[in-house]
Order: C-alpha cells, then structure tokens, then sequence
C-alpha cells in the first residue's frame, strides 16, 4: 500500500519555488495570452475599432503620436509631475516616518492625525487644491504629494517596530548615543523596508498624475486620453493605458533592483 | 572589590500593583573572577544583568564597577545577549570594529583591534562574510569580539548560549574557558543552566525566585577545567546541590503564588 503523502505536485507547491523553465512559461503566458485573445477577437470577431481597436491599429497610433512628439512631450510631462511630487514626498515622510517609528512621543503626536487624513482619498482633495493653487502644476504635484506623503509616513513607521530591542540596546552597550543609534542602526536595518515602502507608494503617485491630468491640463498622459475619448479615438487610449502601465513596471523592478543591490543582506528575508 | 552590588532593589509596577523582582542583592566580585549567577525563570536574573549593564537602573541599591557608580549604559561593560545581536548589513569585521567607531576611535586602530579579537574568538579567516553566512556558535564568537574589542572591565552575558545546539554549546563552553584563562577578563553571565554554570565559574550565585534573592554563594573547586571533570563526584556534588536548591525555591514559589 502505499503510504499517504503529499502529491508530488509541481504547481500547486505551498510557499515553494518552481522550476526556473516553469516559472518562464508562465511569465510568458501572462503577458503573450491575454496579446493573443485581443488579437484574435479584433481579428476574427467584427468589432468596431472605434468599441476595441486591434494590436495593429494600436501600434499604427503610436507611431503616429511618436512621430508626432506628442507622446514623449505628454510622458515628459506626466514624469516630471510625479518625479517632483515623489521626490518631495519621500524627502519628507521618511525623516517624519523614522521619527514616529523611533520616539512614541512623535507618534503620539502625529499618528492619529495621519491616519485620519489617510482614509481621505487624495483625489477628493482637488477642489480644494485648485481652489487654493489654481490650475498649474502646483495643484497635480500637491495631489501626489498628499497622496504619497501620509501612507508612506506609516509606512516607513511601521517598519521601524522590526528593529529589534536587542540591537539597539547592543548598541547604546558598546557606546552608542541615541542620535548615532538612529542614524547608523534603525536608519540601515528599516532601509530596505523603506525602499518597499517608496516602491509601493510610486505605483499610488503614477495613478494620482493621470488622475489630476483628467481634470485640467495641456500635456500629459492621462489629458492625452481624455482628449481621445472626447474624439472617440480609442486607439490612442489604448496607447496611453500601455505607455502608462509599462512605464509604471518599469519603475516597479527599478525599485527592486535598487533593493538588491543596495540591501544585499536582506535578499533572503524577503 | 570590583563590581559591587549593594543592597540592590527592582520593583516593576504591574496592573495588579507592585512586583518585587529582585530583594536586597548584595554581590562581590573580584577583578579576573568567573562569575555565573544562576535561577530558574522567575530569579530576576535579566533583571540583574541589566542593572549591572545600565539598560535599567534599581528601584533601591547601586552597581559599582571599579568604584565608579552604574548609571547607564556604556561600553566599559562588554554585553552578549542571548539572542544574536550582530547588525546584519555589516560583515564580521565591520561588526567587530563597530563599537570602537561609536566611541570614535580612529580607522586605523579600530580595525587592527578588532583584527587582534576576531583572531583571539577564531574568527579572523571570516572578517569580510555576513552575520547570516554565520553559524549560531560564529554568530556569538562575533558578539564577545565585539564587547571585547572595547576592552571592557567585565563582560556580561545574558545566557549567550541558550539558543545554542548541545554540541555547540560544548564547544562554546571551551571556547570561553580558554578565553577566559587567555584573557583574564572578569565574566558575569547569568544562565538556568546549572551543569553549564559548575563548568564555567569560579563562583556561583544561586537565585532563589519570586522575588530573586540570593540564596547562596558557592565556590567551585575543580582539579582541571575540562571536559572530564564531568565525570567527577566533585562536579556532581556541586551540580545536584544547585539542583536541590533550585529545586526547592521553585515548589516554595510555586506554594506562595
């Protein structure tokens, strides 16, 4: 008879790895399959492309807006938005963050305020931002300023609790003060937690640019959509949405690569 | 008189009013001693490492180190947790060096020290590898370069090696003899482990719990410091007397709670 055990499954492996080949195949599928089905219904289905345009027509649009300048002006656009809002995001919530983190003072201090702001979600804010800042650029970088800085303060809070005690009492034994404490124990051990933070929070500013483009802007991605619906011109929507969601990954494994590289002593926590 | 305990008193206030942990502990130590205070949980025998360490001071009573009054942390006492306490983004020797930097010791003698002390715990061939390249036993090795490093007047370790595998722990409890006998540094360690404390100490302080007193002060005599003197009638004596004592406090514990 033989003895009752685990199958030995290959795919549905709890918690395991799966084989290198295996896991191409399938990094594949996920992109090349869902291709393949749009291909195939604008192909075979009559479809209005003006309802679902075909890979071919897509790709026609983008040539046109390549050429044109328009696409890279529109990306120029929308990048620089979010680099500045980020950027100013980070800058701050990442001091303010290890603060709360590190002294329950500041926490005590800040902590019911931000979570209070952060259940307000960021585009409910633009009223008020136009109201006080007008319709330039203010405006979209305060969005993703607002956006980002709130979550990724708790954020990178919260990733200052896994320090353990013990090291920092090792510390301030072998003669640490507390300023050198928190600038050369906690800052190191969170810093991987922080990029992971910052790169999870990138995805929320991408999303906050096209949202603040919709509403009043010349350039950007996400005005160049709202003018090709107002146009009907579905195929350059499509083309926004892949330049928005390729440029958006693009930043994702520029976030983990940075991770690898920088916290190489980590790699195997996560 | 070395490192001096003087009717040293803890209370913790708890919800259900004050805990008297540690009762009028008085201790002598002498430069060069090995000393293990030993006590089953409820001893407040952490409690005592980290009045000694300055990570807490006494609700009553003081810790003297040379004379000079405990009042924080500092790295005159060299610490080893029993849980690994290597930063794990530095390799061996940044880890070793570390305390020295803290201090601000220059580059350039801070590394031929910690140098000198990764040879002293055996570690040298592994100065550039990860805290997490490391086995539990390198792990700790590491930790006592690193208090050493510091050149302090006592090394206190809180069971350091607890979490250790038998065998390990073994090879540990050489390592620190030799050590020691190499070193002459004066060792406080507190442990629960009463075969590890006779094979270690020259002195032992048996915790009685609930509040943690001291209940008795043993000296231990030993022809030889090594592996044998496991076998002997002397070391047995010495163990099952722990033993019943720590026995014994712990039923009456049990009795009053």
């Amino acid at each position: 008879m033989r003895a009752k055990s685990l199958n030995p499954t290959v795919f549905w492996r709890l918690a395991e790895d799966i084989p290198k080949p295996l896991n191409t195949t399938l990094v594949v599928t996920s992109i090349a399959l869902p291709l393949l089905l749009w291909f195939l219904i604008t192909a075979i289905g009559n479809i209005d492309p003006k309802f679902l345009p075909s890979p071919a027509k897509v790709l026609e649009a983008f040539g046109r807006l390549w050429s044109s300048g328009d696409l890279l002006k529109d990306t120029v656009a929308s990048l620089w938005r979010v680099g500045v809002g980020f950027l100013l995001a980070c800058l701050f919530s990442i001091p303010v963050g290890l603060l709360m983190g590190s002294f329950a003072s500041i926490r005590a201090l800040l902590e019911p305020l931000f979570g209070l702001i952060r259940y307000m979600p960021a585009p409910a804010f633009i009223p008020l931002l136009i109201l006080y800042l007008g319709i330039g650029e203010e405006p979209k970088i305060s969005l993703i300023f607002i956006g980002v800085f709130f979550f990724n303060s708790l954020m990178v809070m919260d990733t200052v609790k896994f320090v353990p005690k013990d090291l920092i009492e090792a510390t301030y034994m072998l003669g640490g003060n507390r300023l050198q404490t928190l600038l050369q124990v906690i800052f190191p051990h969170v810093l991987p937690g922080i990029l992971d933070a910052c790169r999870i929070n990138l995805a929320a500013a991408w999303q906050l640019v096209i949202v603040s483009e919709l509403i009043a802007a010349t350039e950007g991605l996400g005005r160049r959509i709202s003018v090709a619906g107002r146009f009907l011109r579905t195929d350059e929507i499509f083309v926004g949405l892949i330049v928005i969601g390729v440029i958006g990954l693009g930043f994702d494994l520029l976030f983990q690569y940075l991770l690898r590289v920088s916290c190489k002593w980590a790699s195997n926590k996560r | 008189m070395y490192l001096t305990i003087n009717g040293l008193h803890k209370n913790f206030e708890t919800k259900n009013g004050t805990l008297i942990v540690l009762k009028d502990i008085n201790m002598i130590i002498e430069e060069g001693e090995f000393i293990c205070a030993v006590g089953a949980s409820g001893s407040g025998k952490s409690t005592l490492l980290r009045q000694i360490a300055g990570l807490d001071s006494p609700t009553m009573g003081e810790v003297r180190i040379d004379g000079k009054l405990v009042t924080g942390p500092g790295p005159d006492r060299g610490m080893v947790f029993q849980h690994y306490t290597l930063y794990p983004w530095m390799n061996v020797q940044q880890n070793t060096e570390f305390g020295l930097k803290l201090q601000g010791v220059p580059k350039a003698e801070r590394r031929e020290k910690a140098s000198y002390y990764l040879s002293v715990v055996g570690l040298a061939k592994f100065a550039q590898s990860l805290p997490k390249e490391l086995s539990g036993g390198m792990k700790q090795r590491v930790a006592i370069a690193r208090s050493l490093a510091s050149e302090p007047q006592v090394l206190l370790m809180d069971e350091p090696f607890g979490a250790l595998d038998v065998h390990t722990k073994e090879s540990m409890h050489e390592f620190m003899l030799d050590l020691w006998q190499r070193t002459k540094i004066t060792v406080f360690m507190i442990t629960h482990d009463v075969e590890e404390a006779v094979f270690l100490s020259n002195r032992i302080y048996a915790l009685g719990s609930r509040p943690g007193t001291v209940r008795k002060e043993m000296t231990i005599k030993l022809p030889e410091r090594s592996h044998h003197v496991k076998r002997l009638s002397v070391f047995h004596d010495y163990r099952d007397e722990l033993m019943a004592l720590l026995r014994q406090h712990g039923q009456e514990a049990l009795v009053a709670a």
